[in-house]
């Protein structure tokens, strides 16, 4: 596997006078315009496909004062407004006074939350003159039923989402954001998920799946189909060519190579336009590249997120112009620019390859190749299961060796005067 | 030519201008729109604006060619419509 840091340059390289929007952005900026910042790794949840491994609080976290520099720096930087995540961010008992801080000091906030906070007081709160109309909230929904959601988010887990949004919209806060990443399961839920949206005044944002995270333990069970693709692609663009009715987070710019690209960027921002600060203070190149070949420092031990976010070799390497690989003789290279680089390294592809989902089907000869997933460099995942944990119960591809193999009473008649009638026990 | 040359504007007063290496990025607190503003020359027009008499005063002292203003005007006219920048109602140019 070729990583970026065995290349990576000492120098940023040219930037070109002219170009397109996208051509200047591929040089990066002097500060990110899509920042997320995970608070935290504690989760009350265990969702099967977290990207960040989330479920218990990492010692090293930052404190609330060094949050709060961090908030500074921002505002010096002019990064507007900031992502925060997590982990589950709102449970962070300094949640609320950050989201306050970020606000009075021009960083807008929006964060992702399961709702498990969102009672009617913090609503109204949201709601109210305090939050400005600078915060925005994203409830996460992976399933436009209880049955699909739970699936990966864990029991009671849709409920709670439901609670939230109810809460948002009876204390008049506007325009909230569903955000529901698209899986082999949900994708035939569009139009439901939809309807959601519109009964809570609420804006639907879908997203990839990556295989980051634990989303690497059930990227193959969940990712969407080839002919899912086509039909979220469609979907798509019928919801999408008028304005912002259906936001994207950018995250499906390999769909682009169907034809048409969707609206936005269509290009892959991380370290460019994008990037991760973790909840020690890590900086990853972005938020779905938690990995050590994608940190690119660590804020309080190299002088600030300035430096780390200017200086970075990593990033710098990622700002030089990057080669198509095997891709660059695709008549759709320019579409979708060979994909998503997390997407194919944590699949163990090439990263000048093709996507692991590439739509002309590329992807899937890759996959079918040699190739070694990467160990995760670290997992906050809680060590022993909780009563909040899904539980992915699936069908049998195989038949059981015996019958007792699936069930210790199997064939059990309470009737009979033995207690097994497969004869396997005996 | 556009009548708006001859008008006294000025950058929103919730608006921000953030220096990039190719121009600026202008970002409005209050609508949340973000708008990139791909050439110095722009942004050095947007920042001239709240002092000049008018939008053509501002071209002139960053020195934008008279055959150009067209063009910048039309520039202006989509800044304005997000509200990046505003007519100047108080001054009586």
């Amino acid at each position: 596997m070729t990583t970026l840091t065995e290349r990576a340059p000492e120098r940023p390289a040219q930037r070109p006078e002219s170009g397109s929007l996208v051509q200047q952005f591929e040089y990066g900026l002097d500060a990110p315009i899509c920042l997320t910042w995970e608070l935290t790794y504690a989760c009350n949840l265990e969702c099967a496909h977290c990207l960040s491994s989330s479920g218990r609080r990492d010692p090293r976290e930052l404190s609330t004062e060094q949050c709060k520099a961090v908030i500074d720096e921002l505002q010096r930087m002019q990064v507007f407004y900031v992502n925060i995540g997590g982990g589950e961010p709102t449970i962070r008992p300094d949640f609320w006074e950050l989201l306050e801080y970020a606000v009075n000091h021009q960083v807008g906030v929006k964060f992702s939350t399961n709702g498990v906070r969102i009672t009617p007081e913090r609503a109204a709160f949201l709601a109210s003159p305090a939050c400005n109309g600078y915060v925005d909230v994203q409830i996460s929904l992976d399933g436009a039923t209880a049955e699909v959601n739970d699936y990966v988010r864990g029991p009671g887990s849709y409920d709670t989402a439901l609670r939230a949004l109810a809460n948002l919209k009876d204390a008049g806060f506007e325009d909230a954001k569903i955000s529901v990443v698209c899986t082999r399961e949900n994708i035939g839920q569009l139009d439901e998920f939809k309807a959601l949206a519109d009964r809570f005044g609420a804006t639907l944002r879908l997203t990839r799946l990556r295989p980051s995270g634990r989303g690497a333990d059930v990227w193959d069970e969940l990712h969407p189909l080839p002919e899912q693709q086509r039909e979220l692609y469609d979907w798509l663009m019928a919801h999408t060519a008028d304005g912002e009715e259906v936001l994207t987070g950018d995250s499906f710019f390999h769909l682009a190579a169907f034809g048409e690209s969707l609206p936005g960027l269509n290009l892959c921002g991380a370290g460019r336009v994008v990037c991760l600060i973790d909840p020690i203070g890590d900086v990853y190149a972005c938020p779905f590249a938690i990995h050590d070949d994608f940190l690119a420092g660590n804020l309080l031990a190299d002088g600030g997120f300035q430096r780390v976010w200017q200086d970075s070799a990593l990033f710098n390497e990622l700002r030089s112009p990057q080669t198509g690989g095997a891709c660059a003789s695709c008549a759709f290279f320019d579409s979708c620019r060979g994909g998503c680089m997390a997407a194919k390294f944590f699949t163990g592809l090439p990263l000048d390859g093709p996507d692991p989902e590439c739509v002309q089907g590329y992807g899937e000869h890759a996959l079918a190749g040699e190739r070694t997933i990467p160990a995760p460099s670290q997992d906050h995942s809680k060590a022993s299961p909780t009563r909040n944990q899904p539980v992915m119960l699936k069908l049998l591809t195989a038949p059981p060796v015996s019958a007792c193999a699936e069930s210790p009473l199997a064939g059990f008649d309470p009737t009979s005067t033995t207690t097994c009638g497969t004869g396997c026990c005996s | 030519m556009d009548a708006l040359l001859g008008e006294p504007w000025m950058l929103s007063p919730s608006v921000a201008l953030r220096p990039e290496p190719f121009g600026a990025l202008a970002y409005h607190f209050g609508n949340r729109k973000l708008t990139f503003l791909k050439r110095p020359e722009l942004v050095a027009v947007v920042r001239a604006l709240g002092e000049a008499a008018d939008v053509r005063t501002a071209l002139e002292s960053v020195g934008v060619p008279a055959s150009q203003h067209p063009a910048y005007a039309a520039a202006l006219r989509g800044l304005a419509a997000t509200d990046m920048i505003r007519p100047r109602k108080d001054a009586a140019a």
